[in-house]
């Protein structure tokens, strides 16, 4: 009954990823990519979550925390990308 | 059907809602038509479906193994601080970088202000008849943020 339920919800998380990578190819500007890449992050976290649960194993509890930061650090790289051109400034603030 | 097959039961359906959820929020990202609606679907509910799923997890192991797992309070509370803060960036990026909005767009408030700002600023510089040179206006901007 419970493996059902898990495995309902992983393939439910798998089609989900799927739509966004279907918007991640045709999106029309860089903005919506990077939405759809933010969710694709987010859902593989809960994903990692529900497999870690199914194998009745903590090892994967790690994975979670850094693929969420990595997910954040990702976005907001990105988003400075679109915004000002440049990544990294060394511009000092003085 | 004892207290520890009822409390796993109950996990399993948070992960299952939390499933939902996602789904929710994938057919909003396919469907809504530009990119502020679409960041709409694709921060919040997900991070909805991100929550109900690390929280069944956190009962499953409590109850299964006995086991309280801090890394996963700590994942839910990083998605929760992170995820609106993520979209709140990726959103103003993209108005910055005037993506286009939908043709249904009713009112767009902030370009009031900005051509206002902006304009003030035009008269301001034709005033005092001073030239700047392109890098001290980046920088003029930039502190005004």
């Amino acid at each position: 009954m419970i493996q059902g339920m898990l495995t309902i919800a992983l393939t439910f998380y798998g089609i989900s990823i799927c739509i966004s990578v279907i918007r991640i190819i045709i999106g029309p500007s860089l903005p919506d990519r990077i939405v759809a890449l933010d969710m694709v992050g987010v859902t593989l976290v809960s994903s990692i979550a529900i497999i870690s649960v199914m194998l009745t194993t903590t090892a994967f509890l790690e994975v979670i925390l850094i693929l969420a930061i990595l997910a954040f650090i990702s976005t907001i790289a990105f988003s400075k990308y679109i915004e000002r051109g440049v990544i990294l400034e060394y511009r000092r603030d003085d | 059907m004892n207290i520890d097959a009822t409390i796993e039961f109950i996990a399993a359906l948070f992960m299952l809602a939390g499933s939902i959820m996602a789904l929710i929020s994938a057919i909003g990202i396919i469907r809504l038509p530009d990119v502020f609606t679409r960041s709409h679907a694709g921060t919040k509910s997900s991070t909805l479906a991100v929550l109900l799923t690390l929280l069944g997890a956190f009962i499953y192991f409590a109850s299964n193994q006995g086991f309280y797992s801090v890394r996963l309070l700590l994942g839910i509370a990083f998605v929760f601080l992170t995820a609106p803060v993520a979209g709140h960036l990726i959103t103003r990026a993209a108005y910055r970088a005037n993506v286009k909005m939908a043709d249904t767009t009713v009112e767009d408030e902030l370009k009031e202000v900005t051509d206002k700002v902006k304009e003030e600023a035009e008269k301001e510089r034709s005033e005092t008849g001073e030239v700047i040179i392109e890098d001290e206006k980046k920088a003029d901007k930039e502190h005004s943020e």
